[in-house]
C-alpha cells in the first residue's frame, strides 16, 4: 500500500508575527517545526506500515526550508518526501493551498491513501485536508481516531463529537486523523545519521512540473481570501451558564441582543 | 512537655487572623495530616494560612512564650513526614504567601515568598527569557518546600541544586525575631553562612518568609534525547561513560520499561517508544544550536557503540511534553501500582550509580518485595520505592526494614547520604544517626538548641 502524509512546517514557538500588508505569517528567522497535528498523521501511517507494509510518502508544501520537516518525518519512519515549492505558490490561502497540494500529488503518481493532521497550529482552518479531497475527486472522512487496512477498504473509527463512527471507505481515499489520537513516535539519530540531508529520497515539485500552469490558481493570486486584519483576540473571563428552561430561545436571545445576528 | 492548645490560645490568635484564614481541631481537613507518602498521620490543632513575615513573627512570639509546636508547612508534597505536626499543636501554612515581589534584573535575581509553586516561578522567570535551573519532579511543591529539603532534581548534573540558587532568606526565628541571611550579594566571606544552614534544615531552625534566589539567563536551545536499551543493566553501565565523556549534560535519568508502564497508566497516555527494557534520557542545552548538535552527535555515537539500540530526539514541546511528563510522573505512578509504598532517596558517588541500582536489583530478591526505581542517573540520586503489594503490613514492615537496612549500609559503604533531596523528616531520622554517628548528631544537636531552645519548631524531625 502506498501512503502518502501531507505536512507542513509551522512556527516553533506561539510568538509569530504577522505581515500587516499581505495577512500572512512572517516566518524569516523564527524557530520552526512539524505541525504537530500532522504528527498524528504520520505516526498512523508508520504503524499501518508496519502491521501491513507498504510505503510511506511525506509531501510538504512551503520554501526550501520546509525540506526541514520532511527530512524530520524520515528520520521517523517515511520511505521517501516529496517537496511542492515555488515562489508563484508563496501567500497561499486554503482554496489555493489545497488546488497545489493536489496539482503536486498528481505529479507524484499513484497511491493508495492520503493522510492528513486535523489542523494547523498557525492558519487553523482545518479544511485544507478536506478541500484536497475534493480537487482530487476522492472520498474522505475527517476527525478519524483510528484506521486498518482491508485490501480494497480502509476501515475507519471517527470521533464525531456526540458520536464514534464505524465505517468503511473505499481505496483511493483522503483521511484527516483526529488530534490526540496516538503518542508520534521520535525521529531516530540512527536514521539521520544514515540518511543526513535525504537528498536522494525528497523530489522538489515546482511550477515547472505542476500540469495546470495557470498562475491565477496559484499563490497569492489564486487566493479568494482578502485578509482585513489579524489580531489576537480580547480574553475575557466573563461566563453565564444557562441552565434550565428554553436553552435555545436563551441563547438565541443573547446572541440576538448583542447583535451577533 | 508542650503547653495544649486551649480555647485562649485560640481566641488569642483569632484576634489577629481573620476568619477563612484560621481553623482549628475538626476543621482542619485530613490532608494537613500527613504529607504525600502519609507514612505518619497526625493533624495539628490549629492551622493558619498566613499571608505575611509579621503574622509568622506574631504567631512565633506567642508560640515561644506559650511553649506551643509550630510546624510550616507548603504544599505538603513531602515524603519522610517532614510537615506533619507530631506534637499536634499549630500549622503554619505559607500556601498564601505566593506572591512574586521583585525581579531585579540587574542583579539577576527574583525575591519570592515561600508560597511560590516551583512550577509558578519557572514559568514567570522563562517567559522573561530567564531560568531558574533547580527541576524536582514536583512542580507544585513550594519554593519554601524546595529551600528547605535542598531539592536537587533533573539539571543538578549541570546547574547544582536548590542551594546553589539561594542568595537570601528572610526568616522568622522561633522566638518570633525577624533576621535577613544573605542577600543580593555574589560574594560573602562575612562570617558564618546562616543562610547555608537554613537551606536543609527542614523546617527545624527557623521559618522561611521570603527568598531571594540567582537567576540565569534562559539557554535559547535545549534538546534532549531518549536512549532505549535491552536491558537495564546495559543502559546503567553507559552512564559511567556518558558522565566520563565530558559533554555539557544538563540531566541524564534512567528509566525502566516496567516503570515507564505505570506511568502510562497512571497519565492514561502512552510513551514515544515501549519496545525495549531501559531508557537512558538525556538533556543538553545551551546558546547555539550548532554546539549543541556536535554535543549529542558525540554522545549519541558513544552510546550506540556501548549498546544503546538507539537516540530519540525530543525537541518541540510536544515531544518534551511527552517524554518529561511521564518522567515527572513516576512517583505518583508508582505510587498507584501498589496499596503501600515506602521511598529510598539515597545518593552515591556518581560512579557508583550503576553498581547501586544493579545492587538494588539483588536486594529486591532478597527481601522478597518489589523496587522499581528511576533516578537521576548524573548525579548519582537514585529513588527506590519499596512496595507493599498486597503483604500483610507486620512482613511487609520487616522486609522493608530489612530492604533499607541493606540499601543504607550499602550507600555508606560507597560514601553517599542517606537522602539526596528528599530530606530526613521524621522517617529517615535513624538512618541518618547511624550514618553520621553520635558526633555529628550532637553538633546539630547544638546548632538547634541556639535557634530554638524550647524546641518549639517542628520537634521530632531530622535529628
Amino acid at each position: 500500500m502506498k501512503i502518502i502524509v501531507c505536512v507542513k512546517q509551522v512556527p516553533g514557538t506561539t510568538n509569530v508575527n504577522v505581515d500587516p500588508v499581505t495577512g500572512t505569517l512572517i516566518r524569516d528567522g523564527a524557530s520552526s517545526k512539524t505541525n504537530p497535528y500532522d504528527l498524528y498523521a504520520l505516526e498512523a501511517a508508520l504503524k499501518l506500515k508496519g502491521e501491513f507494509g507498504g510505503k510511506v510518502s511525506v509531501v510538504s508544501m512551503g520554501p526550501p526550508s520546509a525540506l526541514v520537516a520532511i527530512r524530520e518525518a524520515i528520520y521517523m519512519g517515511c520511505d521517501e518526501g516529496v517537496l511542492i515549492t515555488d515562489r508563484k505558490f508563496g501567500g497561499a490561502d486554503v482554496l489555493a493551498t489545497s488546488y497545489t497540494l493536489c496539482s503536486g500529488i498528481k505529479a507524484v503518481g499513484e497511491f493508495d491513501v492520503i493522510l492528513t493532521g486535523k489542523q494547523t497550529t498557525d492558519g487553523d482552518t482545518a479544511q485544507v485536508g478536506s478541500e484536497l479531497a475534493e480537487h482530487l475527486n476522492l472520498p474522505h472522512v475527517t476527525n478519524v481516531k483510528e484506521i486498518f487496512d482491508e485490501g480494497e477498504t480502509i476501515k475507519y473509527i471517527s470521533n464525531l463529537d456526540n458520536k464514534i463512527v464505524t465505517g468503511r471507505i473505499k481505496k483511493p481515499c483522503l483521511i484527516c486523523m483526529d488530534g490526540d489520537v496516538n503518542t508520534p513516535r521520535l525521529p531516530s539519530f540512527k536514521r539521520k545519521k544514515e540518511f543526513g540531508d535525504c537528498k536522494d529520497l525528497i523530489k522538489m515539485i515546482t511550477f515547472n512540473d505542476v500540469e495546470d500552469k495557470d498562475e491565477s490558481h496559484y499563490g497569492l493570486k489564486g487566493s479568494p481570501t482578502q485578509v482585513e486584519r489579524i489580531f489576537e483576540p480580547d480574553k475575557r473571563n466573563e461566563k453565564e451558564i444557562i441552565s434550565d428552561g428554553d436553552l435555545a430561545l436563551k441563547v438565541f436571545d443573547i446572541i440576538k441582543d448583542r447583535k451577533f445576528i | 512537655m508542650y503547653k495544649k492548645i486551649d480555647s485562649a490560645d485560640i481566641a488569642y490568635l483569632k484576634s489577629f487572623i481573620p476568619e477563612g484564614r484560621i481553623f482549628v481541631h475538626d476543621e482542619i481537613s485530613d490532608d494537613y495530616g500527613h504529607d504525600e507518602l502519609g507514612g505518619i498521620e497526625v493533624k495539628p490543632d490549629v492551622l493558619i494560612n498566613v499571608l505575611s513575615t509579621e503574622e509568622v513573627s506574631k504567631i512565633m512570639k506567642y508560640a515561644h512564650d506559650n511553649e506551643i509546636p509550630v510546624v510550616a508547612r507548603g504544599s505538603g508534597t513531602d515524603l519522610v513526614g517532614a510537615a506533619v505536626a507530631l506534637e499536634g499543636g499549630i500549622m503554619i501554612c505559607t500556601q498564601q504567601m505566593n506572591h512574586i515581589l521583585e525581579l531585579d534584573e540587574n542583579n539577576l535575581t527574583i525575591t519570592v515568598e515561600p508560597g511560590v509553586l516551583l512550577m509558578e516561578l519557572q514559568a514567570y522567570v522563562e517567559e522573561r527569557d530567564f531560568f531558574y535551573p533547580p527541576d524536582p519532579g514536583e512542580k507544585s511543591a513550594t519554593i519554601g518546600g524546595n529551600i528547605s529539603t535542598n531539592a536537587g532534581g533533573m539539571r543538578a548534573v549541570k546547574y547544582g541544586v536548590t542551594r546553589d540558587f539561594v542568595r537570601g532568606l528572610t526568616v522568622v526565628m522561633p522566638n518570633g525575631d525577624i533576621e535577613h541571611f544573605g542577600g543580593k550579594v555574589v560574594k560573602n566571606s562575612s562570617g558564618y553562612d546562616l543562610k547555608d544552614l537554613i537551606i536543609g534544615s527542614e523546617g527545624t531552625l527557623c521559618i522561611i518568609t521570603e527568598a531571594i534566589l540567582k537567576l540565569l539567563p534562559k539557554p535559547s536551545e535545549s534538546v534532549s534525547m531518549l536512549l532505549p536499551f535491552k536491558t537495564l543493566d546495559k543502559a546503567i553501565e553507559v552512564v559511567p561513560e556518558i558522565i566520563k565523556s565530558k559533554a555539557s549534560l544538563t540531566a541524564i535519568e534512567f528509566m525502566s520499561l516496567s516503570t515507564i508502564k505505570y506511568a502510562e497508566d497512571f497519565l492514561g497516555k502512552k510513551f514515544p517508544d515501549t519496545n525495549y527494557e531501559a531508557y537512558i534520557l538525556l538533556t543538553f542545552d545551551g546558546n547555539s544550536a550548532n554546539e549543541i548538535e556536535a554535543e549529542y552527535n558525540k554522545v549519541a555515537d558513544m552510546c550506540i557503540e556501548l549498546g544503546a539500540i538507539d537516540g530519540y530526539f525530543v525537541d518541540t514541546d510536544e515531544r518534551k511534553k511527552s517524554v518529561w511528563n511521564t518522567r515527572g510522573a513516576l512517583l505518583e505512578a508508582i505510587k498507584a501500582s501498589t496499596d503501600l509504598m515506602d521511598e529510598c532517596d539515597v545518593v552515591v558517588p556518581k560512579d557508583k550509580v550503576a553498581k547501586f541500582i544493579k545492587y538494588t536489583n539483588e536486594v529486591s530478591k532478597e527481601v522478597g518485595l518489589r523496587i522499581p526505581s528511576f533516578g537521576h542517573a548524573g548525579d548519582g540520586n537514585l529513588h527506590l520505592y519499596l512496595c507493599r503489594d498486597g503483604l500483610p503490613q507486620e512482613e511487609f514492615e520487616k522486609r522493608l526494614n530489612k530492604g533499607f537496612d541493606l540499601l543504607y549500609a550499602k550507600a555508606i559503604e560507597y560514601h553517599g547520604m542517606v537522602s539526596g533531596e528528599h530530606g530526613i523528616g521524621y522517617a529517615k531520622k535513624d538512618y541518618l544517626k547511624n550514618q553520621l554517628g553520635n558526633h555529628q548528631i550532637e553538633l546539630m544537636r547544638g546548632i538547634k538548641k541556639v535557634f530554638d531552645p524550647k524546641n518549639i519548631l517542628n520537634p521530632g524531625k531530622v535529628i
